[in-house]
C-alpha cells in the first residue's frame, strides 16, 4: 500500500492483534478491518489509547443484515481521531443464532444510543450495555424491522397511551 | 347634525325573526372554529402559511389557534403519524371538548402517504373519526381554507359529524 506510512491504523492493528484481525482493505481510501467479535473491546480500547492512533471520537455504529450469509449480521463502527485527523472502519461479524457482541461503551460512552439503535433495528444484543432497550420503536413492538426477513407489509396493532 | 334615532323593537322597522336555538348555536360555531394544529411534518409549514397574513384564516373566523386541546374544537392533523405517535394524538383528541371535528391534512395523515412501512400509521382514520380529508403533499393553504369552509358547511346544514358515525362498521 502506497500511503501506509501515512495511514498507521491498519498496520498497528495487525501488529498488535494479528490473529484477531480477519481481513483488511483500504478500498477507495477507507481503511477497513474485519475483526473477531471476541476481541472487539480490547481492539477498540487499543485504537483509542495507542499514541500513534488516538481514535478518540466514535462517529457511528450500525448493524448490517447480510441475509443468507453466514455469519449473518455485521456491526460496523466508524472511528475518527481529532488529534491525528484520520479515520478507520471496524467491522465485526455476528452469527444469527447467537447475535451477541460486547458493548464498547466502556471505551466510548457515546456509543450508548447507537448500540440501542442496532439492537432495536436488527436485534443484535450488546453484552454489558447498561440500558439495552428499544430507542426508536416502542416497547411492545414485536420483531426488528430492518432485518431483511421482516415482512415489508407487516403492520403491528396500534398501541395505547401507556405502552 | 342630528343622529337619526333607531326605531324601537328587535329589528329595524319593528319586526322580528324566527329561528331555532340549534341554528343560532351553529351560526355562532361556524364563525368561531378554534383549531388545534397537530403538525408533525411539512404540512405544518403550509398551516403556518394559511394562518398568516397572506391567506388570512381569520376571514373564516378560524384564526385563533389554541395550543391546548381543551380550548380547541378542530383537530388539524398536519403530517405523518407513526405508531409511536398515535396514542399521543388519540389522547389529545380525547381531551378536546364536544363538539369536535378532525381534519386529516395531506397524504400522510389521510393514508400514510408514501411511508408505506413498518412504523407509519396508514391514515389517521384507523383510530380517529375524520370529518374532512385534504389531498396534497403537502396541500396548499387554499386546501386548508377549503377544509374549514367544508366544516362550516357541515355546521350550517347540521350534517352529522364523523364522531357520530364512529366506529365505522363495514
Amino acid at each position: 500500500m502506497a500511503n501506509e506510512s501515512k495511514r498507521p491504523a491498519l498496520r498497528r492493528l495487525v501488529e498488535e492483534f494479528g490473529d484477531a484481525v480477519v481481513s483488511t482493505h483500504s478500498d477507495f481510501g477507507d481503511d477497513t478491518a474485519l475483526v473477531r467479535r471476541e476481541k472487539i473491546v480490547e481492539i477498540c480500547a487499543f485504537l483509542r489509547d495507542d499514541p500513534e492512533l488516538l481514535f478518540d471520537l466514535a462517529m457511528d455504529l450500525t448493524g448490517v443484515d447480510y441475509l443468507g450469509e453466514v455469519p449473518r449480521f455485521e456491526v460496523v463502527t466508524h472511528l475518527y481521531s481529532l488529534e491525528k485527523k484520520h479515520r478507520v472502519r471496524i467491522k465485526t461479524r455476528v452469527p444469527e443464532e447467537d447475535p451477541v457482541i460486547d458493548s464498547v461503551i466502556p471505551v466510548w460512552a457515546g456509543m450508548d444510543w447507537y448500540e440501542r439503535e442496532a439492537y432495536d433495528m436488527y436485534g443484535i444484543v450488546f453484552r454489558n450495555h447498561p440500558n439495552l432497550k428499544r430507542i426508536l420503536m416502542y416497547e411492545s413492538f414485536v420483531g426488528h424491522p430492518l432485518r431483511k426477513d421482516y415482512p415489508k407489509a407487516k403492520r403491528q396493532p396500534t398501541i395505547g397511551p401507556d405502552e | 347634525m342630528a343622529v337619526e334615532k333607531r326605531p324601537k323593537g328587535a329589528l329595524p322597522g319593528g319586526g322580528y325573526a324566527l329561528t331555532t336555538l340549534e341554528a343560532m348555536i351553529a351560526w355562532g360555531r361556524k364563525y368561531s372554529i378554534y383549531p388545534f394544529t397537530f403538525a408533525t411534518a411539512c404540512c405544518g409549514i403550509e398551516v403556518m402559511g394559511a394562518f398568516g397574513t397572506h391567506y388570512d384564516m381569520s376571514r373564516f373566523g378560524a384564526e385563533v389557534v389554541r395550543f391546548s386541546p381543551r380550548q380547541a374544537d378542530l383537530l388539524l392533523v398536519a403530517g405523518t403519524i407513526n405508531y409511536k405517535m398515535a396514542p399521543v394524538m388519540v389522547r389529545i383528541y380525547e381531551q378536546m371538548l364536544e363538539p369536535k371535528w378532525v381534519v386529516a391534512m395531506g397524504a400522510c395523515a389521510s393514508s400514510g402517504g408514501f411511508y408505506n412501512n413498518y412504523s407509519v400509521l396508514q391514515g389517521i382514520d384507523k383510530i380517529l373519526p375524520v370529518d374532512v380529508y385534504i389531498p396534497g403533499c403537502p396541500p396548499n393553504p387554499e386546501g386548508i381554507i377549503d377544509s374549514v369552509v367544508a366544516i362550516q358547511k357541515m355546521l350550517e346544514t347540521g350534517a352529522p359529524r364523523a364522531a357520530e358515525r364512529w366506529p365505522i362498521k363495514i
